[in-house]
């Protein structure tokens, strides 16, 4: 512990450069001073190496991010049409929680999960599809790494037109922009069986279809959910994303644009922290699935 | 190799043909509409009769709709054939300085994607090398990063193009800045894996030769993150290609392949828009391409080849 507090020489340079900063200007040795504080508040509690260390350093890291935040924007005097501070934006969110409940179930709901339980179940079943034929294996599988590379996000224009304005064309576009990772990815894991262990299933005299739930697919599943992991961000992407192309007047990109259109930023970041929160949401339940799932999987053991 | 290449032969031409299928119910409405027009007898005459019917029906009822499905100025599904054309006709006829020219617009979006990835890689490795020599650093920023990841970044993409454009900042720069925050995350994640992937035994060897920190950095951590890098900066080009297409929605008129998508999608000229697509599609797969290339020289060299 008193190691940790002994100065050392890079908190000499931190502190010349605050003496230097709040020479040049009070606000900037302000700011500098509150940085230098708070690292070396976490450079303490990390070198611990308590447990309670591993949530602490990460939380403070963040606070201290926000605390700066709203420093700089107070100090400065940013205007809202830069950046809004925290607290306006806090304050905005409380304000507005029955419009951002409204396009969060536009978009989230009927957009983006619809659109992600379609093209998921889609490519699922093709992966089963063309499990019996290597060939379609052999053919799909570049093809689909391929297509999983391009800006599939383009074809919002087009599916927009297709199919309206509303939810639908959303639900399309992350149907087509979740298909070919999650096809890839469950095509992987079905290839995942050792022979021995497909060999242990034929002594067994087992059918292919039990070979398949009892072996195969349970082997599959870490890949499988890897894909739906990669999917539940793409959903949220490509259902806000295809919002600029033309929506009703509901839902986070409609609103996105619109406030933009209207310099009301603290609008746009309030729809940015529900977004952000759903979409940690959405991808920590699927990693608690996970880990229910397969939790014979050696990433999961202590 | 037949084994290989026969396959994606059949896969592709399997969905060329669904394609070309396709176009004939998506644009059957049109094909009746022009063959009245052109003073043929239609089954359901006028056009209010046909609005709800599927474009299925429509089409087993008028079989010349088959043929008109592949020739219209502005099909609902462009034929791949009308798609190829135009590639063609706006990449290899057109000067390239003209605005019709894709890669003019091409040349554009490439620009920042290459800005923006450079600065995304660079800032990357730095903050990995940090992460991995600083224990607070990790413990501060680690989490944040991989969290970072399952945020819809790209939605706020709009909004920091209008803000920099408010505050003067215009052109490549803000495209580019989109760009070089979705390489970003990918890149730090991938080279702090790469740089703690040297085993206990290496890193004791290096101590026995009484190795600085700086020293174990050039000899042994970055040679052994390689393959990591190069995996994560495929992931990162891929995400930059997108960021700047995306990027280039809220601007419209400056140009790029994403002003291109965006003014077709206005004036309907669907043939356009496919168009940007598949040129962004080729775009996409050269940069993976020509990395996986320098890896795989890369890695030849270094011995470290799979």
């Amino acid at each position: 512990m008193n190691a940790a507090l002994r100065w050392s020489i890079p908190d000499w340079v931190g502190l010349s450069l605050v003496a230097l900063g709040a020479l040049s200007d009070w606000r900037l040795g302000l700011v500098l001073a509150v940085w230098l504080g708070l690292w070396r508040l976490n450079t303490v509690i990390a070198a611990s190496g308590s447990t309670a260390a591993r949530y602490a350093v990460p939380a403070i890291f963040g606070l201290t991010l926000l605390i700066l935040w709203e420093m700089v924007v107070q100090l400065y005097d940013v205007p809202l049409v830069i950046l809004p501070a925290p607290t306006a934006i806090a304050a905005r969110i409380a304000d507005s929680l029955p419009i951002l409940w409204q396009d969060f179930v536009q978009t989230f709901v009927k957009g983006a999960l619809s659109g992600f339980a379609i093209g998921c179940s889609a490519a699922f079943l093709t992966a089963i599809a063309v499990d019996r034929s290597s060939f379609l294996q052999r053919g799909l599988l570049p093809v689909g790494n391929f297509i999983a590379a391009l800006p599939i996000i383009g074809t919002a224009p087009i599916l927009v037109m297709w199919f309206g304005f509303d939810w639908q064309s959303k639900a399309a576009v992350v149907v087509v922009m979740v298909f070919f990772p999650m096809l890839v990815n469950t095509v992987q894991g079905l290839k995942e069986t050792t022979a021995m262990q497909r060999d242990l299933m034929r002594t067994y005299a087992a059918s292919y279809w039990q070979t398949l739930f009892k072996l195969r697919l349970p082997a599959a599943m870490p890949f499988i959910f890897n894909g739906l992991k990669i999917c539940s961000t793409l959903a949220l992407i490509g259902a806000i994303v295809a919002e600029f192309f033309g929506s009703p007047i509901v839902g986070m990109g409609f609103r996105i644009s619109t406030s933009v259109g209207q310099l009301a930023l603290d609008m746009v970041w309030a729809e940015i922290t529900v977004a952000a929160i759903a979409g940690s949401l959405f991808y920590g339940g699927i990693a608690l699935i996970e880990r229910w799932v397969t939790f014979w999987h050696p990433s999961h053991q202590k | 190799m037949l084994t290989r290449v026969l396959p994606v032969f059949v896969v592709v031409a399997a969905i060329t043909g669904l394609w070309y299928l396709a176009c004939i119910p998506m644009n059957a409405h049109q094909s009746v509409t022009d063959l009245e027009r052109a003073g043929e007898v239609v089954v359901p005459g006028g056009a209010a009769e046909r609005r709800d019917m599927a474009g299925v029906s429509l089409v087993l009822q008028n079989p010349a709709a088959v043929q008109a499905a592949f020739g219209q100025e502005r099909p609902r599904l462009p034929a791949p054939h009308q798609v190829g054309a135009e590639i063609w006709e706006t990449t290899a006829n057109k000067r390239i300085t003209s605005k019709r020219s894709l890669v003019y617009h091409g040349w554009i979006t490439l620009s920042a994607t290459l800005l923006g990835f450079a600065i995304g890689t660079v800032a990357g490795i730095a903050l990995a090398v940090g992460i991995v020599h600083v224990r607070a650093m990790d413990m501060s920023v680690m989490p944040w990063a991989i969290a970072s990841q399952t945020i819809p970044i790209l939605a706020i993409a709009p909004m920091i193009i209008v803000v920099l454009n408010s505050v003067g900042v215009q052109g490549l720069v803000p495209k580019a800045m989109i760009s070089a925050y979705l390489s970003f995350f990918p890149v730090v994640v991938g080279m702090v894996k790469g740089l703690r992937s040297p085993d206990r035994m290496q890193l004791d060897l290096l101590t026995t030769y009484s190795a600085t920190r700086a020293q174990t950095l050039w000899k042994l951590r970055l040679p052994a993150s390689m393959p990591y890098l190069f995996t994560s900066l495929k992931i990162g080009i891929a995400a930059s290609l997108v960021g700047a297409i995306v990027g280039e929605l809220p601007t419209g008129a400056a140009g790029g392949l994403g002003a291109r998508l965006l003014a077709g999608s206005y004036y309907g000229q669907t043939i356009q828009i496919w168009a940007a697509l598949f040129w962004a599609a080729i775009l996409a797969a050269t940069l993976v391409g020509l990395i996986g290339l320098i890896q795989r020289v890369t890695l030849n060299r270094m011995g470290m080849a799979a």
